[in-house]
């Protein structure tokens, strides 16, 4: 059958005539000349295997049909977290983020993209703010990325290859870390507490020794609840000259201790908090930072925009490239990382989120989420047969709830509460088995009591049925 | 030549800006019930844990936070806003905008990635497809969508790689890997990072590709993997790969094939075929997603059948019915990143495949590599540039041009004319990544989004460059004269005192120099 070519709106030359009169213009009658470095043997000799071109609307109608099947936390109150968080997005957020200029810009050049180069200056600066650090990196692909980063990052500074890392630790995150670090850098667990998930110093200290670059710990922890030995955990590492490295869910950094005040060296956290819709995981920015010192800033992995002065007075310019040496780009496998295209975009509206709650929006959002998990906790707690949290400690925005009393497997609980029109959190009983029968719930300012209150009621009506 | 001038707002760093007290945004109630029962939030948390001075955020209202980063986008320079021809190795195309209402549509972009399968029925479709569409594309027999840019795919690669070699036990002996000196350098750092030790292999001056012998003569039962690139960022098409695929596999080492560059081959030749056993493309340069200055992007990862047990988790599976999320793979690496990669590049990607349909993106090969030799045409007379490597072959997507003529005459040399270009309204040109091994470098990448008359714009204002460097040379070295910024003082890069990465270190440093004086 012979159809008819189509000239498609993305391709301006792709009319005949024009591509004739260009191949004219080469010098060469067909564009297989242009091939002819290809050997002839890996040319296809037939059409792929896709469908036909499609017009803008009939794109349009199929993929919505498609996402018309999901069902997003706004269809349905959802209570996951593990490092993906439910919150808020600014409409001026999505605004800026929307803007051309920002979504279609690439690598760029000091001069045609001095726009996106201010607000990621802006953004280094506030997340410097929120931890406490003056030294923030460019944005980073993930935390879990950057765990493995500031692990690299940690030896390099000490010349040791051994990092202690609390047994709590997201498992994606340690996973990521060992892909990371194997073969170079031994990772190794400090257990916790198991009344209240604190890290335990007893074992931190017998594990500690001069071999060991760094101590990781997290807070909060993935399992949500608060590490209050912040300091003690940096004094241990310090006095043994090892580093201490704190990861942070940025948000609760409005009302928590900033990690650089607890004398951390390094900081790494998640940015998708900070104005970012999940986007189905897709979402994720790595945040790192530490002390403004030559041995720390020579060693960071990254791109590092710096603030610089132009030849008009008074004016600002900047520069992505500072000592450029670390860089693969200029020293390829001598340099700290292989790092490329980052999540550049995330950490403007990261910045566009972080100046619209300015000091008091950051306080009280911080405050709204650790009121509501908190209420969020003592009600599911009293429900018979359920435990919430697992933990004695103070926690935020997520917390481990258990069921081992109920006699019901998490996967049971949750398909049951989806039928109820609620997603539950997420089932950690093979993540973590000595926590039994557990769940990571997920509460944030965007959770009303109502939606609260609803899970409790489904929640008593689950574990009740036999 | 068309008049051009940036926007220049000289707009305030955002701490400079606002009064105390003013707000941006109001945060969602808490309702009094909560309170009640919790108690103040300050009494939730242990005394050691509790911020006591808040962070020195900036206040300003609503619309004035709007604004100011409306005004720096429009100092910002996206595809969207003029010809990018310029950039090569990025492959700048035009991302379709209607891709951008679905990614935003909460059916999307409020999914979190370990809901239940039964509430993601139609994203897993559209993930289960599009990587059934990028095997067909690539020869590969399954790829996977967690790697988070291209070189994070490269790494993921060559995590899989070390994982192979461990499984038959030879991790141990095969501790090299072999990259030629023309990859991009995320190559040869993801070995590095990996554990290896890296073999550069230099190019035939007069071929631009590593000699044959060369490769036999690195290739040895040390060698864990070779990582091709083809094309090169030069845009010369290695038609050796062939005989570097057999000598590796001869001596029992791994081929990865950096597919950055696989603008100009969709449809027409593919890495599977090619012998590769693995390779990654990057969406957000071919597949069109847009590049969000400097990400997310995303880097699928292709593997050969041999390889798929040793793939990150989870892969998208479909069994008739439903669609789910196998985190059960045998020997699997894990996670190279957390969660299930930038699905909202798989997204758009998804709906540019469909778009085009497979005669629409064999077009968007062919026409990329039309234009590109169209413009080295337009290119061939430009006083002081020349086109290094393959004498009489064509170049595929890109091509890296040589402004040294133009240097031994003028003294000025591609750094010099790329911020002048910045003048004319377009974007600046790509050089090279280092080392320079091409004397002051130039790479532009006229994909098939560009048309005939904005190449003809952009060849224009290359001949001017030339023209100005030999006649009016102090034009460049003043420039930009145009832009939204006068000439940056780029010396503190080299120097730790002088930089500084936030406004409060800016301000110490500044305060400390003061003192000094």
């Amino acid at each position: 059958m012979v159809t008819k070519h189509v000239i498609h709106p993305y391709i301006p030359n792709s009319a005949p005539e024009i591509k004739q009169a260009m191949l004219g213009e080469i010098g060469v009658q067909n564009v297989d000349e242009l091939y002819a470095d290809i050997p002839k043997k890996f040319l296809m000799k037939r059409r792929l295997n896709l469908p036909r071109p499609s017009s803008e609307c009939k794109v349009r109608n199929h993929v919505t049909s498609l996402l018309s099947k999901n069902k997003s936390f706004q269809d349905m109150p959802s209570f996951l977290g593990a490092g993906c968080w439910p919150h808020h997005v600014p409409a001026v957020c999505d605004e800026i983020i929307g803007r051309g200029e920002f979504l279609t810009a690439y690598t760029g050049d000091t001069y045609v993209d001095l726009g996106r180069f201010q607000a990621i200056f802006e953004f280094q600066s506030m997340i410097g703010e929120l931890v406490g650090l003056d030294a923030v990196s460019w944005p980073m692909y993930d935390w879990a990325t950057v765990c493995g980063e500031a692990a690299r990052m940690a030896s390099r500074i000490t010349g040791r290859y051994e990092i202690l890392v609390p047994k709590t630790i997201s498992p994606e995150r340690l996973s990521t870390m060992n892909n990371y670090c194997s073969g170079i850098i031994e990772l190794k667990s400090v257990d916790y507490d198991r009344d209240t998930g604190q890290l335990d110093l007893e074992d931190l200290k017998s594990k500690i020794s001069t071999k060991t670059a760094a101590v990781y710990v997290e807070n909060p922890s993935y399992l949500g609840f608060i590490e209050s030995q912040g300091r003690e955990i940096s004094d241990i590492a310090h006095d043994r000259g090892a580093l201490s490295i704190v990861g942070v869910e940025p948000l609760s950094l409005g009302i928590l201790t900033p990690p650089g005040e607890y004398r951390a060296d390094i900081v790494i956290g998640e940015g998708q908090s900070l104005g970012v819709h999940m986007n189905y995981g897709g979402g994720v920015m790595g945040i790192l930072a530490c002390r403004d010192e030559e041995r720390f800033v020579a060693e960071m992995p990254t791109l590092l925009l710096t603030i610089t002065t132009t030849k008009q007075e008074g004016e600002y310019g900047f520069s992505w490239w500072a000592l450029p040496k670390r860089l693969h780009y200029e020293s390829r496998e001598r340099g700290k990382s292989f790092a490329g295209t980052n999540a550049t975009l995330w950490g403007i509206s990261a910045a566009v989120y972080m100046a619209l709650l300015g000091p008091q929006g950051i306080r009280e959002l911080g405050e709204a989420i650790i009121q509501k998990s908190h209420y969020a906790m003592k009600q599911i707690s009293g429900i018979s047969g359920i435990k919430a949290p697992v933990f004695d400690s103070a926690h935020f925005e997520e917390f481990t709830v258990n069921f081992d009393r109920t006699g019901k497997a998490v996967r049971k609980v949750n398909k049951a509460l989806l039928k109820l029109g609620i997603q539950g959190g997420k089932d950690i009983t093979k993540e973590f088995p000595e926590l039994g029968r557990s769940a990571l719930y997920c509460v944030t300012e965007v959770h009303t009591k109502d939606q609260i209150d609803r899970l409790c009621g489904a929640l008593k009506s689950v574990v009740r049925r036999r | 030549m068309r008049r051009y001038h940036s926007a220049v707002w000289d707009e305030p760093i955002i701490f400079e800006m606002g009064q105390a007290g003013q707000r941006g945004h109001l945060v969602p109630e808490v309702e009094d019930q909560i309170k009640a029962a919790t108690g103040t939030a300050t009494s939730l948390l242990p005394a050691s844990m509790r911020r006591k001075r808040p962070p020195k955020l900036p206040e300003l209202s609503e619309s004035e936070v709007l604004t100011h980063y409306m005004h720096l986008s429009q100092m910002n320079f996206g595809y969207d806003s003029g010809i990018v021809a310029g950039v090569g190795t990025c492959t700048m195309k035009y991302s379709p905008k209607v891709n951008e209402q679905m990614c935003r549509m909460p059916q999307f972009a409020d999914l979190h990635p370990f809901q239940d399968e039964d509430t993601v029925q139609g994203v897993l479709e559209i993930m289960y497809r599009v990587c059934m569409w990028l095997e067909e594309i690539t020869g590969m027999d399954e790829v996977n969508l967690l790697g988070g840019g291209g070189a994070h795919g490269v790494f993921t690669n060559v995590c899989m790689m070390r994982a192979y070699h461990k499984y038959t036990g030879e991790l141990e002996e095969r501790t090299e890997v072999i990259v030629p000196l023309l990859s991009h350098p995320c190559n040869p750092s993801a070995a590095a990072t990996a554990g290896f030790k890296v073999i550069t292999l230099e190019h035939d001056e007069e071929t631009g590709c590593p000699d044959l012998e060369a490769v036999k003569a690195a290739a040895s039962r040390h060698t864990a993997c070779m990582m091709l690139t083809d094309p090169y960022d030069t845009g010369v098409f290695d038609k050796n790969v062939e005989e570097y695929v057999k000598i590796i596999h001869d001596v029992g080492g791994l081929v990865l094939l950096d597919q950055a560059n696989a603008n100009s081959i969709l449809g027409v030749a593919r890495a599977g075929d090619l012998g590769a056993d693995m390779c990654q493309v990057n969406l957000h340069k071919s597949f069109s997603s847009p590049h969000g200055s400097d990400g997310p992007g995303s880097g699928p990862v292709g593997v050969k059948e041999k390889f798929r047990k040793f793939l990150p988790v989870p892969s998208v599976e479909f069994d008739g019915k439903k669609y789910r999320l196998d985190y059960d793979i045998p020997h699997t690496i894990g996670k190279t990143r957390s969660f299930l990669g930038n699905i909202q590049c798989a997204l758009r990607a998804y709906a540019w495949i469909l778009a085009l349909g497979a005669e629409g993106i064999r077009d968007v090969a062919e026409v990329a590599v039309i234009n590109n030799n169209y413009m080295i045409k337009k290119l061939s007379n430009v006083r002081g540039l020349s086109l290094p490597y393959a004498k009489g072959h064509h170049r595929m997507q890109e091509t890296r041009f040589s402004w040294e003529q133009l240097k031994k005459d003028t003294g000025l040399g591609a750094s010099d004319l790329n911020v002048r270009i910045a003048d004319f309204g377009v974007a600046n040109c790509f050089l090279s990544h280092h080392p320079w091994v091409v004397p002051e470098p130039m790479t532009p990448e006229p994909t098939e989004s560009i048309s005939k008359a904005d190449i003809d714009r952009f060849c224009e204002i290359i001949h001017q460059l030339s023209h100005e460097a030999y006649t009016n040379p102090e034009i460049i070295r003043t420039a930009p004269h145009n832009c939204a910024v006068s000439r940056i003082d780029m010396s503190p890069t080299e120097d730790f005192k002088k930089i500084a990465l936030t406004w409060n270190a800016f301000l110490k440093k500044k305060s400390r120099k003061r003192n000094d004086n």
